[in-house]
This record gives structure tokens, C-alpha cells and sequence, in this order.
């Protein structure tokens, strides 16, 4: 067999100008869809109220630096409101038959859903992040906890903790910037499923998306006292933390805060979860689909700008098709588009603020100083604002410091291997465990390789995706306790 | 406002002069076909649901729109054709707007070889090019001998391109080196006729059969790799384009041959082939976006571009009496 080579046929009819490249213009969601106001109060026992020491504090828009709004912050003595609502509220909430605590969930959920354009302007806004994402991804998963819990209601005798499970009673609820309301959503459907009532403490650069979700408890007819938000920064966490009458805590960001929380409880025999910070190890394999394996590298590093917990911020892989995937990877960072985050066609938006951006530029230094390769992407920054150039990192070694710290930012450390065992040490080689990706099309290797890393997630072929019915959380460094599906309930019943 | 940056085209580098493999044996091209990345199927289908979230707008969304309609061959595949319908179609062809001279011709008419003369004929003097389909479309099942004949009938009448079927049968029952020598034997009765070669990826089961497909079309000398007839149930979706441009991409990159791809049966709006442009542009670069590269094989499509057309330019929404019946 042979065969010549074609060519005649593709001579260009000469007469059609070529596209050139496909230069998107601009395509901006428009911001009027909503209406910030000038300054938030507390919401605690179904209103808005003013902080008793009538002080406030700017929220930003990270994309141009410009504040958005005045937003409470809370004293101990409003946390301490805010708990005496929740703990009135608590008897006739948890009374509630279950079908009727659904009713609420449904309806929240039903109300995100109808309200879903506005919030995800308000969360982009507020938080940096692209349209696309907080559009189809974090305002959808939001509206679709709270359906998913509502369902469990009703049904908590049958959840397999008991034929009578109770309530914690009150919940304290301290949640990240990275997915605001996703992570409020998180937080407040299983609890109020299960009959517990609620304080959330929203994060300091992030609470816009709380407080109209304060909106949305009202327009549901939420019972007062049923969810309280208190904004604030560490010091109103820290208050809610010390507060003698929560039942319950659950927070999710930094361990180092994380270890703070599990300090100040020692001692209390608080029922604690904890979600906490990640190095996530993406493994390629040389069997691995790899333009898939290439668009989850991507997805796992440059999704919400690496904000995400369980970013696959290391890429571990196999030496003999690193060049390639590395050729791939870098061409695929150079088409990413940066820039404003109200654009429908931006793929990575801004840092969510000054100090978090600090943080990614020190250990980028870092990462060059200790000798590892830098390759970042000529796309243009806005000049106003935060904003980082998505980057790979190669030549890392084990010991770098981009290779063993958090930098929750859009920095992928590459690393290779040889064996799956030594991929699978790699992996390991951290004090964190939240979540890996494996990725081949040998079954068998997958599954050898998923039960041996310590880690709370892996995906097989895939990264970062999530479902209100899939449990979520971490092991060792990475906090402990679930989030999602039947297992998220165990942290708000007293089994 | 802030600038969004980075083009979103892929910047895809091809070698200067083709290496193409020469293929020896039924054994060699086993295993180059099966040293290919398999596909996953749920991420391809992710990452073109997440590429159908491009919105393109204004500028842009004029230039894709008249790119489209220059890329389309304008199809009718019917029992019913007749010497007078493919006639109104080759005005069509040539002059898809009759009310916007400004508007581009299509790219071709494809129709069966019995009416190639008629289609040669009516569009003499255009730069629209005849395509026909040919090797006992659409099944295929025929011998070699017929299929070829099938072949020089379209070539002798005037056909510039040559839209053949693989043997599926054969292909699925693994007897790869049967459709590949029918390739090469089509190839060589095209003469400097290009070729499309039809994977009808609707009948190939997986994503792994038709990167296969598109790699061992590729291999035996196909100018353009196909979808789909439009004659069975499943025809172009945005992941099998996924794949196939894919294909076409890590082809040129390795041989330094430029492939074409052609998304034929199902595409009827707009919106639809946007999506397709952005799918070109973001896997393989911009050296598909354009006609010699990338074709629309369809039928009413045309209608809708059009119509978008008119209503970019007007800024109204465009009547559907506005654009001419075949």
C-alpha cells in the first residue's frame, strides 16, 4: 500500500478573505442587572440591622479596585445578637415537620434559580471571578444544594444515622471569598434540612452575595432568627468562634486559620468540620486522553483564577510524554483570554484582592529564586485592579516551595515521574489531602493509584467537578469532616 | 472598561513541506492507529459545551457570519432532485443574497453525479466549486470496480471535489487495510479533484473510532475528512468536530499537511455553525477558518445565515420572505 500525499484540492478559491483569528469582541454582561446599595447592615432575626458600633468597612471590586459598597462589621456583641436569635428561633424551626422545612429549601432554591443573572453579576463583581463561572457554575450548584437538601428534609430517618436523628441546635458558619454564596449554600442548606438554625459569617472581601441571599431568605419567608449574617473580618469570626452558644462549627479556608478554630475549641467538645487549604497532584499517565488531561490541567489550575481549595496546582507527569503535554499546556495558556471578568468570552478574571495577590507574587519570587522555570503569558493585564498572568512553573523540585505551599493562585508547579509508585509518593508528598486527578485510560492503574493517594477527592479523566450529591472534603492538613450528598449531613445532626 | 486579552485562537505551528508516513501494511497501520490518545467521551463533551458558551458579537459576529455562508456547500442529496431545482440552487450558489451583492458566494453545490453537468453548467464563470458525492453514497456498499465508476462519471461531468464514503462495515469488523486502499484508489481517480472522505461518525460507536477514522483517512490522502452523510440518524455534533479537528490539527503538526474538515448533516442555524467556527479556531487555529479548510455541508443553514446577516447589518430582525426558496 501507498499513498501520495493530497494537496490540489485545497488550493483556496482566491476569492474569500480569511477569518484571521477569531478576536472576540467585547461581549459584557451589563452590570445594571444590579442594584448595590451604598451601605449593609447585620441581618439577624429576619433584619437588616445597624452593627452597635455603627462601624463599617469597604468592599472592593477587584477587577478595577473600585469599592462597591459599605459593609457592616460586626462586634461581639452582634455575633452574640445574632447567636440569642438563632437560639430563640431553634425550638419551633426544629419542630417543623421535615416536608415543611423542604418547602423553605425548595423555595430558596427555586428563588436563586429566577434570580441567577442578577447574582451572578453581583458575585463577579464582587469577587473577581468570570461571568461564565459564577453564570454556570457557582449560582447553578448553589440553587442546586439547596434542592438537594430540601429532598433530605424529609427523609433524615432513613439517612443512616439513626431512626431519629436531632439537630446540633446552632450552627456558627464561617465561609471563604474563593465561592461565596456556593460556599453559604454548602453551609446553610444541610444545616437547615437537618433543623439546625444558623449564624454565617461571610467572608471580608465577599459579602455582597450573603447579604442578598438575606434578601432571598425574606422574599422566601424564612422564619426570623432561622439564618443570621453577621459580616465582619477575623475578629467577627473569632467572636463567633468564642460564642458560648453555638452548637456547631463548620469553616471552611486557610489552615493556618483552621488551626486557630481547632485552638481556641480544644477543650469545648464542639462539634467541628473544617475544610481547609489543598495542594491538589494532577497525574498524567502516558496512556492519558490527553487532550482531555490537557483541558483538566487547565481547568484544575486557571478555574476561579486557582482560588479553589482543591486546585490541581501540581502536575505530576510521566516523563515520557512530558514534552508533549508540556507543549500542549503552554499553548492552551497562551489562548486563555484575562481580563474583565463581566466579559461572557474571559477565562480568568482578577485576584480576588491586594493581599491575596502579595501572597501569589512572593511565591512566584520564590519559585524563581529556588530555581525552578518560569513560564507565565504575554497576555496583557489591565492596569487597574489585581491581576495575575497565568503561569507553569517547570524544573520544580519536591522541596520547592511552589511545590509544597498553598498558593491559591493561577500557578501550576510541573513535575515528572517515572512509575506509577513514584507518582503515587509524589502525590503524597504533602502535609495537605483534599483532592487529586488521575489521568489514563487503564482502569485498572486508575483505581491502583486512587487508593493509595491520601486525599478526600480523586476524579479519574476529569478535575474540579462537583455535585451537591457527591461528598467533598479532606483529609490530614486538609481538615476533616464532609460537605454534600448524604455524608454533609452528619455534620449537622447529633448522631 | 477592561480589556479582555489573549486571542482564544489556538497558535498551531505546521512544518514547512509534507512528510506524510507511507504506509506499508495492514500491520503498520494498526499500530500507528492504535498508538493514538483515546478520547474521553464525557471531557470532550465538556469541553465543547463549554466552547458553546462563546458569545461573539458585532464585528466579530459579522465577519464569522460571512465566513459561514463562504464555507457552506450548498447540498441537495435527494431523490427528487431535478435538472431545474439544482439550476435555482446554483443561482443560489452564486449569489446567495439576491437583494446584497456584498454578500460571498458559497463555497460549493454538491449534488449526485448525475446532475454535475447540469451544476457545472449553471455555475460556469463562478469561482463556486462542484462537489459531488460519489462511491455508492451513502452506504457504500458497493464493490471497488462500481465505486470508482462512480467516481470517474462525476470527475468526467465536471466535478472539482469528490465526496466519498468509507466502508463502515469494513472498518468496524477491522479490516482497516480494505478502506484504507480504497482511499488511496478514490485518491487516485480524483486526480487533482479533492477529496472528502465521509467517516459517517454516526455509525463509528466511539470518539476513539473516529480519531482512527480521521487519522487513517488522513494517511491514505484525504484533502477534506467528512462527518456525515446527513442520511443516518446522528450526524455532525460539536464533540465528534472536536475530535476531528483535533485530528486534523495534530496531522499537520506531525506531517505538515494541511486537512480540511467538513461538518455536514444536522447544522441548521446559525448559531449553530458559530459555534462550529469557534470550535475551528480554538482547537486547530486559524488556519482552519477558512473555505479551503473548513466547509458546512447543508441545506438550510443557508436560509439562517443569511437572515443573520441581514439582521446585523439592518439591525431589525430579517423576514424570512427576504431570503430566496429553492
Amino acid at each position: 500500500m501507498s499513498s501520495e500525499p493530497g494537496g490540489q484540492g485545497l488550493a483556496s478559491t482566491g476569492r474569500v478573505s480569511r477569518l484571521g483569528d477569531l478576536d472576540y469582541a467585547p461581549a459584557p454582561e451589563s452590570a445594571a442587572i444590579v442594584s448595590i446599595a451604598d451601605a449593609y447592615g447585620l441581618y439577624i432575626d429576619g433584619h437588616f440591622t445597624d452593627p452597635e458600633r455603627h462601624e463599617s468597612f469597604a468592599t472592593l471590586n477587584p477587577a478595577t479596585a473600585a469599592p462597591l459598597a459599605r459593609v457592616a462589621r460586626a462586634s461581639a456583641a452582634d455575633v452574640d445578637a445574632a447567636v440569642q436569635a438563632a437560639r430563640r428561633a431553634l425550638p419551633a424551626w426544629s419542630a417543623l415537620p421535615g416536608a415543611e422545612r423542604a418547602k423553605y429549601l425548595f423555595r430558596i432554591s427555586r428563588i436563586i434559580q429566577e434570580r441567577q443573572r442578577e447574582l451572578a453579576v453581583l458575585e463577579t463583581l464582587d469577587n473577581g471571578k468570570p461571568i461564565r463561572e459564577t453564570r454556570d457554575v457557582d449560582i447553578p450548584l448553589a440553587a442546586g444544594h439547596f434542592f438537594y437538601y430540601a429532598g433530605w428534609a424529609d427523609k433524615l430517618a432513613f439517612a443512616g444515622f439513626g431512626p431519629d436523628p436531632r439537630p446540633r441546635g446552632v450552627a456558627g458558619q464561617i465561609i471563604p471569598w474563593n465561592f461565596p454564596l456556593l460556599m453559604a449554600a454548602w453551609k446553610l442548606a444541610p444545616a437547615l434540612a437537618a433543623g439546625n438554625t444558623c449564624v454565617l459569617k461571610p467572608a471580608e472581601t465577599t459579602p455582597l452575595s450573603a447579604l442578598a441571599l438575606a434578601d432571598i431568605l425574606e422574599q422566601a419567608e424564612l422564619p426570623a432568627g432561622v439564618v443570621n449574617i453577621v459580616t465582619g473580618d477575623g475578629a467577627t469570626g473569632a467572636d463567633l468562634v468564642d460564642h458560648p452558644g453555638i452548637d456547631k462549627l463548620a469553616f471552611t479556608g486557610s489552615t493556618e486559620v483552621g488551626r486557630q478554630i481547632q485552638r481556641r475549641l480544644a477543650a469545648r467538645g464542639l462539634p467541628l468540620t473544617l475544610e481547609l487549604g489543598g495542594k491538589g497532584a494532577n497525574i498524567v499517565f502516558d496512556d492519558a486522553p490527553l487532550d482531555e488531561a490537557i483541558e483538566g490541567i487547565i481547568d484544575g489550575i486557571f478555574f476561579n483564577q486557582g482560588h479553589v481549595c482543591c486546585a490541581g496546582s501540581r502536575l505530576l507527569v510521566h516523563e515520557g510524554v512530558a514534552d508533549e503535554v508540556l507543549r500542549r499546556l503552554r499553548r492552551r495558556v497562551d489562548q486563555l483570554r484575562v481580563g474583565d471578568p463581566l466579559d461572557k468570552n474571559t477565562d480568568v478574571g482578577a485576584i480576588n484582592s491586594a493581599a491575596q495577590l502579595a501572597r501569589i507574587g512572593e511565591l512566584v519570587a520564590a519559585g524563581e529564586a529556588e530555581g525552578a522555570t518560569r513560564y507565565t503569558s504575554a497576555c496583557p493585564l489591565p492596569a487597574a485592579g489585581y491581576w495575575f498572568a497565568p503561569t507553569v512553573f517547570t524544573d520544580v523540585a519536591p522541596a520547592h516551595r511552589i511545590a509544597r505551599e498553598e498558593i491559591f493562585g493561577p500557578v501550576l508547579a510541573v513535575m515528572t515521574f517515572r512509575t506509577p509508585e513514584e507518582a503515587v509518593a509524589k502525590a503524597n508528598d504533602t502535609t495537605y489531602g483534599l483532592a487529586c486527578g488521575v489521568w489514563s485510560e487503564k482502569g485498572s492503574r486508575t483505581l491502583w493509584v486512587a487508593q493509595r493517594l491520601r486525599a478526600g477527592v480523586v476524579w479519574a479523566n476529569a478535575y474540579n467537578r462537583f455535585d451537591p450529591a457527591s461528598p467533598f472534603g479532606g483529609v490530614r492538613e486538609s481538615g476533616f469532616g464532609r460537605e454534600g450528598g448524604r455524608h454533609g449531613l452528619e455534620a449537622y445532626l447529633d448522631v | 472598561m477592561i480589556a479582555a486579552s489573549g486571542p482564544g485562537t489556538a497558535v498551531v505551528e505546521i512544518p514547512s513541506g509534507s512528510r506524510v508516513p507511507q504506509v506499508a501494511s495492514e500491520a503498520q497501520l494498526r499500530t500507528v492507529l492504535a498508538g493514538l490518545s483515546g478520547v474521553d467521551a464525557v471531557g470532550v463533551a465538556a469541553r465543547a459545551a463549554k466552547l458553546a458558551t462563546r458569545s461573539l458579537k458585532r464585528e466579530t459576529k459579522r465577519r464569522a457570519l460571512d465566513l459561514a455562508i463562504a464555507m457552506v456547500d450548498l447540498t441537495t442529496l435527494e431523490g427528487a432532485d431535478t435538472p431545474g431545482h439544482v439550476a435555482a440552487l446554483c443561482a443560489k450558489a452564486r449569489r446567495p443574497d439576491a437583494e446584497d451583492p456584498t454578500c460571498p458566494p458559497v463555497a460549493a453545490l454538491c449534488v449526485y453525479p448525475d446532475l454535475v453537468a447540469t451544476a457545472r453548467a449553471h455555475l460556469a464563470g463562478s469561482a463556486v466549486r462542484v462537489a459531488s458525492v460519489a462511491t455508492a453514497f451513502p452506504a457504500g456498499r458497493a464493490s471497488l470496480p462500481v465505486k470508482l465508476a462512480d467516481v470517474a462519471e462525476a470527475r468526467a461531468a465536471g466535478a472539482d471535489e469528490i465526496d466519498m464514503v468509507i466502508d463502515r462495515g469494513a472498518f468496524l469488523s477491522g479490516r482497516l487495510g480494505q478502506v484504507f486502499e480504497e482511499i488511496v484508489a478514490v485518491k487516485e481517480a480524483c486526480g487533482p479533484a479533492a477529496l472528502k472522505v465521509i467517516l459517517e461518525t454516526g455509525e463509528l460507536g466511539t470518539y476513539d473510532n473516529v480519531r482512527r477514522a480521521s487519522w487513517l483517512a488522513m494517511l491514505a490522502g484525504a484533502d477534506f475528512i467528512k462527518t456525515s452523510t446527513g442520511k443516518v440518524a446522528v450526524s455532525a455534533t460539536p464533540p465528534v468536530a472536536l475530535v476531528m479537528l483535533e485530528a486534523v490539527r495534530d496531522f499537520a503538526e506531525s506531517t505538515g499537511q494541511v486537512v480540511g474538515v467538513k461538518l455536514a448533516g444536522g447544522i441548521r442555524s446559525a448559531k449553530e455553525a458559530l459555534r462550529y467556527l469557534v470550535l475551528a479556531s480554538e482547537t486547530a487555529g486559524s488556519t482552519w477558518l477558512e473555505p479551503g479548510t473548513l466547509r458546512f455541508g447543508a441545506s438550510s443553514l443557508l436560509t439562517d445565515l443569511l437572515l443573520q446577516r441581514r439582521s446585523q447589518r439592518t439591525g431589525a430582525y430579517a423576514r424570512r420572505e427576504h431570503v430566496s426558496v429553492e
